[in-house]
């Protein structure tokens, strides 16, 4: 057995990538709070809670996109909807009148510990349906499948007056997770904090595992995968449900962060922004849309308090990254990996 | 009498209005190495595509060690015993060789649907792939990414991930093509050893490598099976030579 298997990056130490430089950036976001004291500034914390949720879900994209050569834009779907049935469960709640699914008649609940898992099994099930038809295709058209998809609940949604149609849903009754509030401020970036390390923890099992290494596989050479023997769709059906069920964490993070869903949560928008994210941090790597997020996040921040067109200095940005990184600011050609090789090599 | 390993049957496929195989009849015996040459054109890389199960025969059966595979997919012909190599190679460069081999293992050995264990470093694969690297002269590229390899070194590569399975049968589909003289040479000798316990289909364009390997040879012209016998049949035969051999041997 060969001592040293080649870098998961070329270049890259891949202990440093894949295990150090994460355990870094996980420690520095763990400190936020801490810093946000020193600093005065609430603000700070929360504008890291929704860099982390949003860093769960774009993680879970990654895992099909970076992994799986799927550039799903269906997942806003799957955070909206992780949002709605927080949502909608503890509307009823609050109202104290029942969700009537045709002959079934189930009660409202507040408690997230009820609403998440049934969240992730709600995206599962969609992901596992919608999967079976959109990963019949590849490429271009897996593209505008899962943009029609998405259409389709967005619109879905937009009509559902009965909780609030285009106006959105408010979340009255107060959240918990079992017996204690759901907690806000920073003990609620704490929370998200350890869904993000869950994530990322669970997914890189699941990447360096028989069935990741199946999945990367399949997104470098189907037809050579198939032609060993593997059911392709299968294994793609199965990661599009696990990226699913992740999202859907962070939709319901998002929405009992936020005490509002709206139809806005689950536009193509939201969609693009994930691909986005993921494209600015690197797909190569399970964490670099860790890294997506935090860019993606602060440079509205920054370019937003400097112009009302911020959109456009951004788009540059991103071309930029698009054009020089290419494979994001976490790859191979960044600075930051030229960084790390020199940082390794001496070291 | 050796136990029949393929049984090809009528097989014919068109496109369009192209027929590409036309009523095709092929029987490999177990432990046989049968080529199949011909012009280009003629059909070779479909009748494999067919077997393999890429492309759906429009009639004509398929039957493999007494089972009708005709309507079965691609990854189960597979995991019932079927390899294949492409003319172009087809590997997964981001892996390295021995993930490649280790995969092609980890396929054969059943479903992958193990979401914890970490599979690059599972010794009952990784072993078993080193073996098979070193059989194909890979050894001390193990650890090298695959798309660092040349050309010589991917052919043999895939030949490893073919034989990583076990398989029964392996359809090679030009395993020398765009080998320069080295390698084609060292590409013969390795299937002249993997021709001692595996049957073989081979698709070759070399003559001479056709000629030393194969046990019978299968000659298709324009998508029909135009002559079947041993070398040395097939090498007097006039048809053949009229439609083939004489072009391919004019100095």
């Amino acid at each position: 057995m060969p001592k040293d298997l080649p870098a998961f990056i070329p270049g890259i130490d891949r202990r440093f990538a894949g295990i150090a430089l994460p355990v870094i950036v996980m420690a520095a976001l763990a400190l936020l709070p801490w810093l946000a004291v020193r600093l005065d500034d609430p603000f700070l914390v929360r504008l890291f809670t929704r860099i982390v949720i949003f860093a769960i879900a774009a993680v879970a994209l990654n895992f099909v996109l970076g992994f799986g050569g799927l550039a799903s834009l269906f997942h806003a779907s799957f955070m909206g909807i992780g949002g709605y049935v927080v949502g909608v469960l503890a509307h009823h709640d609050a109202n104290e009148t029942p969700l009537m699914l045709g002959p079934l008649a189930i009660s409202g609940t507040s408690d997230l510990l009820i609403t998440i898992p049934l969240a992730m099994v709600c995206c599962v099930l969609l992901a596992f349906i919608t999967g079976l038809v959109c990963l019949r295709t590849s490429g271009i058209y897996f593209i505008m499948i899962t943009l029609a998809f998405n259409q389709m609940i967005f619109y879905y949604f937009v009509a559902l007056e009965r909780y609030g149609g285009e106006d959105g849903l408010q979340i009255l009754s107060p959240l918990h997770f079992g017996p204690f509030a759901a907690p806000k401020g920073a003990a609620f970036y704490y929370v998200c904090w350890g869904a993000l390390c869950a994530s990322l923890l669970l997914l890189r099992q699941i990447i360096s595992s028989r069935f990741g290494i199946v999945l990367r596989a399949i997104s470098q050479n189907e037809r050579r995968a198939i032609a060993l023997g593997v059911p392709a769709l299968r294994y793609k059906i199965a990661a599009f449900a696990i990226s699913a069920a992740v999202t859907s964490i962070a939709g319901a993070l998002l929405a009992t962060n936020q005490k509002f869903v709206s139809p806005a949560d689950l536009s193509w928008i939201r969609s693009a922004d994930l691909v986005i994210i993921v494209v600015l941090g690197g797909i190569s790597l399970v964490w670099g849309p860790v890294i997506g997020a935090i860019a993606f996040f602060l440079a509205e921040l920054l370019l937003s308090s400097w112009t009302i067109h911020w959109q456009l200095p951004f788009g540059i940005l991103v071309i930029l990254v698009g054009i020089f990184l290419k494979e994001g600011i976490i790859s191979s050609g960044s600075p930051a990996a030229a960084w790390t090789r020199r940082r390794t090599r001496h070291g | 009498m050796a136990s029949t390993m393929l049984n090809v049957v009528g097989l014919t496929k068109r496109f369009g209005g192209l027929i590409v195989s036309e009523d095709i009849h092929l029987e490999i015996a177990a432990g046989e190495t049968h080529a199949v040459i011909g012009p280009n054109g003629a059909g070779k890389t479909t009748l494999i595509n067919q077997i393999q199960g890429e492309l759906r025969a429009d009639s004509g059966r398929i039957i493999f060690r007494g089972q009708d595979i005709s309507r079965a997919s691609a990854p189960h012909r597979a995991r019932l015993g079927i390899a294949r190599t492409y003319q172009v190679t087809s590997i997964f460069p981001e892996f390295s060789v021995i993930t490649n081999v280790a995969l092609a293992r980890q396929v054969a050995a059943g479903h992958s649907f193990r979401f914890f264990r970490a599979a690059e470093s599972d010794r009952s694969l990784t072993e078993p792939a080193l073996e098979t690297i070193a059989r194909v002269g890979l050894a001390d590229r193990a650890s090298a990414l695959a798309r660092d390899l040349s050309h010589g070194e991917r052919r043999q590569l895939e030949l490893a991930m073919a034989l990583a399975g076990g398989p029964r049968l392996i359809l090679l589909d030009e395993p020398m093509a765009g080998m320069g003289g080295q390698d084609s040479a060292r590409m013969k000798r390795l299937l002249a050893e993997i021709k001692k316990f595996c049957t073989i289909l081979l698709v070759e364009h070399d003559m001479d490598a056709v000629f030393a390997l194969a046990d019978r040879v299968t000659v298709l012209v324009g998508g029909r099976n135009v002559a079947t016998g041993s070398p040395d049949q097939i090498r007097a035969d006039q048809g053949v030579r009229d439609a083939y051999l004489g072009h391919a041997s004019e100095p």
